[in-house]
């Protein structure tokens, strides 16, 4: 019976979701543009092993350092692997590292700071002076210790961008939850004999949620960036595993002597990536922005 | 205004606290047994034990932490491992040739986007806001190391304008006299114009490079805030009064429009500092950047600490100077306290 119920009233929820994201990617191209970007990147990152036309960690010292060609796209590094293939295996390293660390900041920092707007007082005080603590470290030389310390690992690399990120979704989730905690329908649902944990999680979370997850998707770039500068630095990722970062450190060498697409394709990779990601960020900030909403 | 500076620098104490304990917590964290890791490999269980004893990692947390803060009060931040040297010396000798690459790559920075975001501002929907709009957008994308590459391979490769990207100074020059640590001064007080010239040509690449990355964040804030600001009445008080556009843009509208740009260099400040470390990298330049990275990879915790605690202390005390100026340029916040 609820379920009967509850069908046509999600269905119009979705409709109506359909129509207006319709309608924002109608009135600003570079959006539908940067989607469709993304909905590569995810191919990429999904099928990368199987389409790819080279085995990624084969080498083939004969063929080192060729420049690009019809058989090799974007050419082959020192090894002779082929640079093409390795870039497109590497998008579900960098695309697993973003996505696990921004979905750990997402959990850690957004329940951090909903409990501290909603509570208040010492969950607010404490929660507070954490974010400020990580505040007053640059944020990338942070992560280079945080690495450095918990060990050398992917795992390491993941956690330690999620941390560097925790005081900005912290932040606004607290300011969003703030705003909320006195709102009408929270003393509704209190009224109606609601516990502080059922309102939290009932009332204030769905609320905050579509902020969040424009909040991932605009750190999203950044995520990125900060683990292929790890990796760049030597952190994290090992040779020969086909990663962005440390596929422009390894051609690093060889921009002064002129191979340039060892280094160059994984660096435009990363860019477009980033790109993409920060385009549909702004994009989905639009389409959840209620001042934009007709 | 003495006790505004006063007030914001003890503002400033429980974040350098906080750093301490971060710092302390980050080498207790350290993999394993820290005592056999800093006996190294080949230790035995006996020699292990001395090293516990000796550093005193048998004592309780707490107490282990005061020894830590005691040896922070002497400037003591540990022995590298590799080379034997204390960090801190290493630090400071290492230290001026970062901060002059990351104070000129700012100083490029802000001569470049100040006027890109007032033109901007000034001509809204133009080409130039256009172009603004696409170096933001692309200056965030860009990765700092890839920007570093592509500007050796066609400065230093293809047209052969820059020297090679390995360190300060070309091998074929001496450093100048250590008076201020930064080769173009020092090189100017010694009055050797062709070593001048040399570690400026070294130094120009790794700054654009910093510089690129830190415009797109200036720009956006100075073109935002100017608008602001150019829309306000007492601009078109100024305007209907017939001042002169260049009068009204910079002494009316760009002075009060500087005011969220400098907080913003806070910001700014926390990316170059770790973008630094990536460059430094890419340029084979010897600051402490560089140094702290070869520590990383050679498992040597010591110098990471003390790269990190030295680079969040110059955070926060940069900071500290952003809040100060603040206070110089708008009378009101000296007023509130």
């Amino acid at each position: 019976m609820t379920d009967i119920a509850a069908t046509p009233r999600r269905e119009g929820g979705l409709a109506a979701l359909f129509r207006h994201s319709r309608y924002v990617l109608g009135e600003n191209p570079v959006t539908g543009f940067a989607f469709a970007l993304f909905v590569l990147i995810v191919l990429a990152a999904v099928l990368g092993p199987s389409i790819v036309p080279y085995n990624p960690l084969a080498s083939d010292t004969a063929q080192a350092l060729k420049p690009p060609s019809a058989h090799h796209w974007f050419g082959t590094d020192q090894l002779g692997r082929d640079v093409f293939s390795r870039v497109i295996v590497a998008t579900r390293l960098d695309f697993f590292i973003a996505v696990a660390s921004v979905a750990l900041v997402f959990l850690m920092g957004g329940l951090a700071g909903v409990a501290a707007g909603f509570f208040g007082g010492w969950t607010d005080r404490i929660v507070g002076r954490i974010a400020d603590t990580i505040m007053a470290f640059p944020l990338f030389v942070l992560a280079m210790g945080i690495v450095a310390a918990l060990g050398n690992t992917v795992q390491n690399i993941v956690l330690a961008t999620a941390i560097v990120n925790f005081p900005l979704y912290a932040r606004i989730a607290r300011a969003e939850a703030n705003v909320r905690r006195e709102a009408g329908f929270v003393e509704a649902a209190r009224l109606s004999g609601n516990s502080d944990w059922r309102i939290l999680a009932f009332q204030i979370l769905p609320n905050v949620f579509p902020i969040m997850v424009v909040q991932m998707s605009l750190t999203m770039g950044y995520a990125i960036l900060n683990a292929a500068g790890l990796s760049f630095i030597g952190l994290g990722v090992r040779p020969p595993t086909p990663e962005w970062g440390i596929m422009v450190a390894e051609g690093a060498a060889f921009m002064v002597s002129g191979e340039w697409w060892n280094a160059f394709f994984p660096g435009l990779a990363l860019m477009v990536a980033v790109f993409c990601f920060n385009l549909l960020g702004d994009g989905l900030r639009d389409m959840v922005d209620p001042r934009r909403r007709t | 205004m003495l006790t505004m500076i006063l007030k914001r620098a003890a503002m400033a104490i429980p974040s350098l606290i906080g750093v301490v304990i971060v710092t302390f917590l980050l080498t207790r964290a350290l993999p394993g047994d820290p005592a056999a890791y800093f006996a190294g490999p080949a230790a035995t269980p006996q020699a292990i034990q001395e090293v516990r004893v000796k550093l005193g990692l048998d004592k309780p947390l707490i107490e282990q932490f005061g020894r830590y803060v005691v040896d922070l009060g002497h400037g003591n931040l540990g022995n590298s491992l590799t080379t034997g040297q204390p960090v801190l010396t290493e630090l400071r000798t290492r230290l001026p040739a970062s901060a002059e690459l990351t104070l000129l790559g700012l100083i490029v920075s802000i001569i470049i986007a100040v006027p890109l975001g007032i033109l901007a501002a000034t001509r809204p929907n133009s080409l130039i806001d256009h172009a603004c709009r696409v170096v933001a957008t692309l200056g965030v994308s860009l990765p700092v190391f890839f920007t570093g590459l592509i500007l050796v391979y066609f400065f230093y490769y293809q047209f052969g304008w820059a020297p090679a990207p390995l360190g300060r100074l070309d091998v074929f020059f001496d450093a100048p006299p250590q008076v201020t640590g930064f080769y173009l001064i020092d090189s100017l007080i010694a009055r050797q114009p062709e070593t001048f010239v040399a570690s400026l040509k070294q130094l120009i690449l790794p700054a654009l490079t910093l510089a690129i990355f830190s415009l797109a964040p200036i720009a956006r804030m100075t073109r935002a805030s100017m608008l602001a600001v150019l829309s306000s009445d007492f601009v078109r008080t100024a305007r209907a009064s017939g001042l002169a556009p260049f009068t009204v843009i910079v002494t009316y509208a760009f002075r009060n429009a500087m005011l969220p740009v400098i907080t913003t260099l806070g910001m700014v400040f926390s990316f170059l500092l770790g973008a630094n470390v990536l460059v430094e990298k890419v340029f084979a330049w010897p600051g402490i950047g560089s140094y702290a990275v070869e520590a990383l990879l050679a498992s040597d915790f010591a110098p990471v600490q003390g790269f990190v605690l030295t680079m969040a202390v110059m955070y926060v005390a940069l900071n500290l100077m952003i809040d100060v100026l603040y206070g110089l340029i708008d009378p009101r916040v000296r007023l509130e306290a």
